[in-house]
């Protein structure tokens, strides 16, 4: 029963891996657009994005329901971790050479998103090493 | 690297991502998803090293070391009681980055490829003002929700008159600055944004009482996916963008199970002021007899029981019994007592709370089970052993549409044998509703720390 279900939800989330690797396709194909005519596409590309917005909406949707109650907790902190990608907007404001207030300002941030980074995946493998079956 | 490729690395990234989450669906599967997580950010950080915009690494190795440093050793050193306090914190600090990125992105606009200064295109500011707004709130409403839970500040609501009309023209004000902010883009009315994002921040979270903090955790957790995503678009970057939608999901589908497990709404949660009248025992229950009992007749009872139910709730957290408590249920499992832990979904501070502690105790998770799964079970076992729970196990939910709790989803403790009772003293739970289970015929109330309970119990059945 359990594996069965198991396939099932595998089979969900490869449908779902799918669609979201046909998205990424035409985000590809529409990246070249854009960065050959960025005024006019601008509009085209939001569209885009947005479409990968609400997909990866619905892949958290069924994602996430089937987490197990037992560990509602590492998922809070490995979300936390994750979300922490916004360390790459940092990074892009900190990168280019020279020191001006969107650097700093984005010193901050590297810092910050790096606490929560380390934090949060530590923390989780912590918690995750504790839970054990039966000896 | 051209930029397609980078586009697919970070799909691979986010792939990466997804599947982190997707490992938790059982205890097996769970660390290998966390080690997908870290492989994502990996990628993704390392891909946007390699852009042709980041030349100066300088800073970013001495911001990674600073932060990874201080991240590293707060969660090597974090108890695993104070869990709820080190995700909110964390999600401050989410909604703080978050904020700090967008100022970067509006102030250096030629750097993230969406214009120049004075001259950024509206989508772009859109979507960068929502990512400030979000994530100001989820700064200081973590701020709060991290005092709450860490006793900084009291745990009750704090109200006043004219509260959520107060918060409703505060909001619309906020979309005004954000209108005139789109049209002007100066950098005062960028801070304003920021500024009174940070207000509504605190004046959401502070009506919110400590009962509800997973309530408040969750969606600030959902907060700061839903930030990511703002900032994600303002990058046009598809990772923050899938990763930001996952965790803003999963943070609301938290909530929903957490209100589901409270029977009530989400607005209802949010208007806040539940649990203002957390009293002593009420005047009217004075005359009703209650059973007390010493650590010796506990264990005697538990002794000659067949099977027993432990309910744990958030006062076995705060007197960190969980490890005495496994102890206690040890010595019975080797009496031949089937020993099991039944978890409300709302017990502790934030979803899964208990889970953690008995999972730190080295309880085997096949021995805790959720509410759905075990209430059936209580009328055929023997004795049920509540531990800093009470507003999870009172039958008033079942039987008196008056009382505040009403028609929440109740363990039903009360159908066992024998109710043992491990409470400090006779006060009401959180809701400020009185348990009738204490003055039941079948209960014995052990009044005591949680903690040292259970080591007498464990030295009597010694």
């Amino acid at each position: 029963m359990e594996s069965e279900k198991l396939v099932e939800s595998a089979e969900a989330l490869a449908n779902s891996a799918r669609a979201l690797a046909q998205q990424a396709e035409g985000v590809l194909s529409q990246a070249t657009q854009v960065v050959v005519s960025q005024s006019d596409s601008g509009g085209n590309e939001f569209i885009y994005l947005f479409a990968v917005f609400v997909l990866a909406v619905f892949v958290g949707y069924y994602v996430v329901w089937n987490v197990t109650p037992a560990l509602h907790s590492p998922l809070m902190s490995v979300t936390n971790a994750i979300s922490s990608v916004i360390i790459v907007g940092a990074l892009i404001a900190v990168g280019p050479a020279g020191v001006n207030l969107s650097q700093v300002l984005g010193f901050v941030a590297v810092i910050l998103a790096s606490i929560n980074i380390f934090g949060g995946f530590i923390v989780t493998q912590r918690m995750l090493r504790m839970y054990r079956k039966k000896k | 690297m051209t930029e397609s490729m980078a586009s697919f690395a970070y799909l691979i990234s986010s792939v990466l991502f997804i599947m982190a989450l997707r490992g938790l669906s059982s205890p097996e599967t769970a660390r290998s998803g966390n080690v997908f997580g870290i492989l994502g950010m990996i990628i993704a950080v390392g891909t946007t090293l390699v852009t042709p915009g980041v030349v100066s690494y300088w800073m970013i190795l001495l911001g990674v070391l600073l932060g990874g440093g201080i991240g590293t050793f707060i969660a090597w050193k974090i108890e695993m009681t104070s869990l709820p306090e080190l995700v909110a914190a964390f999600h401050s600090l989410v909604g703080l980055a978050a904020v700090c990125v967008a100022a970067a992105a509006f102030f250096q606009p030629a750097a993230y490829g969406i214009g120049t200064p004075g001259n950024i295109g509206v989508a772009s500011l859109v979507e960068m003002s929502i990512g400030t707004a979000i994530g100001a709130v989820t700064f200081t409403g973590s701020i709060i929700a991290f005092a709450k839970l860490q006793g900084i500040m009291s745990g009750a609501p704090i109200t006043f008159p004219g509260q959520h009309a107060l918060n409703a023209l505060l909001g619309l004000l906020l979309i005004a600055l954000v209108v005139w902010f789109c049209d002007a883009q100066t950098g005062a009315l960028f801070w304003s944004i920021a500024l009174l994002a940070f207000l509504i921040g605190v004046l959401i979270i502070i009506p919110i009482g400590g009962a509800d903090m997973p309530v408040v955790i969750s969606m600030l957790n959902s907060y700061s996916g839903w930030a990511a995503c703002g900032i994600g678009f303002t990058l046009s970057n598809m990772a923050l963008i899938v990763t930001g939608a996952l965790v803003g999901s999963s943070g609301a589908i938290l909530s929903y199970i957490m209100c589901k497990g409270m029977n009530r709404s989400f607005f209802n949660v949010i208007l806040g002021g539940f649990g203002g009248e957390t009293a002593g025992p009420a005047a009217d229950m004075g005359d009703r007899m209650v059973r007390s009992g010493s650590a010796e007749d506990a264990a005697f009872i538990l002794k000659n029981a067949g099977s027993v139910i432990i309910v744990p709730g958030y006062g076995m957290a705060v007197a960190q019994a969980q490890h005495a408590l496994r102890e206690m249920a040890d010595l019975l499992k080797k009496e031949g007592i089937r020993v099991r832990y039944a978890i409300h979904p709302v017990a502790g501070r934030m979803p899964g709370h208990m889970n953690v502690l008995l999972a730190e105790a080295n309880v085997s998770y096949d021995d805790v089970e959720e509410l759905d799964e075990i209430n059936r079970d209580f009328a055929s076992t023997d004795v049920s052993f509540v531990i800093g729970a009470n507003d999870v196990t009172n039958p008033l939910a079942k039987t008196d549409p008056t009382s505040a709790i009403y028609g929440m989803p109740v363990l039903n403790v009360e159908e066992a044998g024998t109710v043992l009772f491990v409470k400090r003293s006779m006060g009401s739970g959180y809701a400020g509703v009185d348990n009738p289970l204490f003055f039941q015929d079948n209960t014995m109330m052990l009044f005591a720390d949680a903690k040292a309970m259970c080591e007498d119990i464990v030295k009597a059945l010694e």
